[in-house]
């Protein structure tokens, strides 16, 4: 279960609306690469991951990347605060707000809805964490090109601590995936699938 | 806005237990694949005990920050506490 604290993981105080940015920070929320597929992925692949403390490790970071969905929307959401239909219009922002006036709705800053097609669960421990590996890689990319369009210190901040969590768990990841080979026969890691196979010699822990 | 020097000393507070917080989050992640490092044991021990005193002193003088921390009296708390999501006044 999960249990809420009322207070944001990095605070956001946005005091320029920017309906242009707005656009394509969404992309963090609801995007191939966005925190909604990578809490969504974690926290799904934790069922077929025989190792406990990897396993604990996939639901402390999906639940840190719920927290991290949380401070994107917080992000849209101030952006596009008291928007006028004037600047509605000037940033190109018609598109969106035709189906969710100023709501926030996970797609991508192309207009792609979010989809579970964004993420893999192969029940297969050493595949999910190389995905998983890949996945805070090309979060922290979309972070690094957001950060070349960005001049607010107010949205600067916020994103920049998002993309050194990227890396941090990337670190954490690594450390998962050695775990998890350490578990494992070293002369064939992909001898046996441990979340399926059974196997009589292996030293199965 | 009607109190300046509370509003301050409350976001004070609140930033300091977004400090404690991610320390905590980040050891954990850390203690996650390093569950015997006895200094990062330590740590958390110290900060886990920081964290609680300060989200109860917070929760009981401001608004409640957990549902365990919403005793309320004439009013449901937890109801009337600021949204995270608009921001402060920082």
């Amino acid at each position: 279960m999960w249990n809420y604290e009322n207070r944001l993981e990095f605070p956001v105080n946005i005091k320029e609306p920017n309906a242009k940015l707005a656009q394509v920070i969404i992309s963090q929320y609801g995007g191939p690469d966005g925190e909604m597929g990578a809490s969504m992925r974690y926290l799904s692949q934790r069922y077929s991951m025989p190792y406990k403390e990897v396993a604990g490790l996939l639901t402390d970071i999906g639940t840190e990347e719920l927290a991290h969905l949380e401070i994107v929307a917080a992000i849209v959401h101030q952006l596009t605060r008291n928007l006028s239909m004037e600047e509605i219009e000037k940033s190109g922002f018609a598109p969106y707000y035709v189906d969710h006036t100023v709501g926030v709705w996970p797609q991508s800053a192309g207009g792609f809805p979010f989809s579970a097609s964004q993420f893999q669960v192969t029940g297969d421990p050493i595949t999910d964490l190389t995905e998983d590996l890949a996945a805070e890689q090309k979060a922290r990319t979309t972070y690094d090109n957001i950060l070349r369009l960005i001049k607010d210190p107010d949205v600067c901040e916020p994103i920049k601590f998002l993309r050194m969590r990227e890396v941090v768990h990337f670190q954490r990841f690594g450390e998962a995936l050695r775990i998890t080979q350490d578990h494992l026969d070293s002369r064939n890691f992909y001898a046996f699938n441990p979340a399926f196979d059974r196997c009589e010699d292996c030293d199965d822990k | 806005m009607a109190n300046n020097e509370t509003m301050c000393q409350k976001d004070q507070l609140l930033h300091d237990i977004g400090i404690v917080g991610f320390v905590l989050i980040e050891l954990g992640l850390y203690l996650d694949t390093h569950p015997f490092d006895r200094n990062a044991l330590e740590y958390f021990n110290h900060y886990s005990r920081i964290k609680q005193q300060m989200t109860k002193e917070f929760s009981m003088k401001y608004y409640p920050l957990t549902l365990e921390l919403a005793e309320s009296g004439k009013e449901w708390r937890w109801g009337a506490a600021p949204l995270p999501w608009e921001g402060g006044c920082v």
